[in-house]
């Protein structure tokens, strides 16, 4: 337990301390909320479909924490390429140890910053129905980062390259988001599409989150959930394999 | 020092793929010695020690540290040894202290004992006026000082040093091979050090061995090794040795990734 605490306290301390790359993540967020979120607001309204921020508010959440979970991994490969990675692949100590401090680390760091951008959607004018749904949404949230970052660790163990990590933003994380149903309604959508929505594993964190803060949801929260879990599940598992296999 | 071997290498053979990188080496290194392993860019060096120290498996032959296979018993292994990596590996946005912390709780160092033998370590090493500061702010010196205080931090029985003082200035070799001399003879610490200066090598290593295209080429004290080649410098043996033409080592993923972080500032 020693070594999963002090390796997760290490990914939360450089967090903190690293300002300049909290504030930098906000950019992206914040510009979806300000430019689509009252951008598209009106034709959102005319259609039909409400309140825009209220609709996308989860799904800018959802955003953050998949991007950032997905980052750890990239922390992950300057400790591989700049060796403190080697520091911990000589130590004494199980490599699920590692693995999993260095997940949980990632997690919390998503979870951070998505109860930032929570925090600004609030300021924004996005309304959780109920306040009591407020921590059970944040569980999904934990969730969602929990996968994204073994997620990130399996591809930061598999990967030597930091290009590598560019191909996986372009081909897999924004795919990823784009399909999610973060921005735009699952309803509707032409076969194939909602076909590839239903493979995203975000799809369904960003469905749970908007179902339990706005009571509006596709799949059932239920579902959603029980979704996170088994996807979690698995990619933790895959996540520890591939850094089982990590050779220096 | 005994004569009992801590270290023993016998036979090793390391390929990847069609690139055989160690070739049939074997050597044993003393407890209590202080023991340098020699050779050009590529000769296999640090394909050696990462065989030794867990982070590889040999294709064939046997290895043994302090008795025990590393391939088969890695967890004892790692904990009877400290290893000061070719690239540095400290987490430099942490400080100096926490380093040290992470690194003895990685270790099993109970709290009050890591307390305890962090300070005395970093005080050897003068670092202990700065254990609160960031490494990132430390100069090369001070992070391979740091390095080799934490390397110590679970009193190794050997201690690794791979290319330890690569780019430091004259004066920080001179400080850390003096603090690595007293810790030898202090704690009785077995050291396995590369290095391409022969100046040090030839300063604080009992025997050393040279190594060659994945082959040991010659074993034997600083003298013994002048008297086989007939020269009077052991660099002029080395030389001798391993011939004058210069080894070229391909370009790695690591050398991709220092470029970006040149690019975007980072170390």
């Amino acid at each position: 337990m020693g070594v999963i605490y002090i390796l997760w306290l290490r990914e939360v301390k450089k967090y903190l301390r690293s300002r300049v790359q909290i504030v930098a993540s906000l950019g992206g967020p914040l510009m979806y909320l300000g430019v689509l979120g009252f951008g598209l607001g009106a034709v959102f309204q005319r259609a039909g479909e409400g309140n825009y921020i209220q609709f996308m508010a989860p799904g800018v959440i959802g955003m953050t924490v998949l991007f950032t979970a997905m980052f750890s991994g990239i922390a992950m490969l300057w400790d591989r390429q700049f060796g403190f990675l080697k520091e911990t692949l000589v130590a004494p100590v199980p490599r699920l140890a590692i693995m999993v401090g260095r997940t949980l680390g990632g997690a919390t760091v998503a979870v951070l910053q998505g109860t930032l951008i929570f925090v600004v959607t609030l300021i924004a004018g996005f309304r959780p129905q109920s306040l009591l749904a407020v921590p059970l949404a944040f569980l999904v949230i934990a969730l969602i980062a929990v996968i994204f970052s073994a997620l990130a660790t399996a591809i930061g163990s598999s990967i030597k390259e930091m290009q590598g990590f560019q191909m996986v933003m372009n081909f897999l994380v924004m795919p990823l988001f784009f399909l999610s149903g973060a921005i735009y309604p699952l309803e509707g959508l032409p076969r194939a599409l909602a076909a590839l929505t239903r493979v995203d594993p975000l799809t369904y964190g960003v469905d749970g989150v908007r179902g339990l803060l706005t009571g509006r949801t596709h799949f059932g929260v239920a579902l959603d959930v029980a979704v996170l879990l088994g996807v979690g599940v698995l990619f933790v598992l895959f996540g520890a394999w591939r850094f089982s296999k990590i050779e220096a | 020092m005994s004569d009992r071997p801590i270290i023993r290498v016998q036979h090793i053979v390391k390929s990847f793929g069609s690139v055989t990188a160690v070739d049939d080496v074997s050597f044993d290194v003393r407890a209590g010695e202080i023991f340098a392993f020699l050779g050009p860019n590529g000769a296999g060096k640090t394909t050696t020690i990462k065989m030794l120290t867990t982070l590889l498996r040999p294709t064939s032959g046997t290895l043994e540290l302090d008795g025990l296979d590393p391939t088969t018993h890695q967890t004892d292994v790692r904990k009877r040894f400290g290893v000061v990596f070719q690239d540095p590996s400290l987490d430099g946005e942490l400080t100096a202290w926490e380093n040290m912390d992470i690194h003895g709780v990685l270790y099993h160092v109970p709290r009050q004992a890591r307390r305890e033998r962090s300070e005395t370590l970093l005080t050897m090493f003068e670092l202990w006026d700065r254990r609160d500061d960031m490494v990132k702010t430390f100069s090369g010196g001070m992070k391979r000082r740091l390095e080799i205080a934490r390397g110590l931090l679970h009193t190794p029985k050997v201690l690794f040093l791979d290319e330890p003082t690569l780019g430091l200035d004259p004066q920080s070799r001179n400080q850390m091979w003096t603090h690595v001399q007293r810790l030898n003879k202090t704690e009785g610490v077995t050291v396995f050090l590369t290095t391409h200066y022969m100046d040090e090598a030839d300063r604080v290593a009992g025997r050393i061995a040279v190594i060659d295209h994945g082959r040991i080429v010659a074993t034997g004290s600083s003298g013994e090794l002048k008297e086989q080649t007939k020269t009077d410098s052991l660099e002029a043996a080395f030389l001798a040795l391993t011939g004058t033409t210069i080894r070229d080592e391909s370009a790695t993923a690591v050398d991709g990734v220092r470029a970006f972080a040149k690019v975007w500032g980072r170390r």
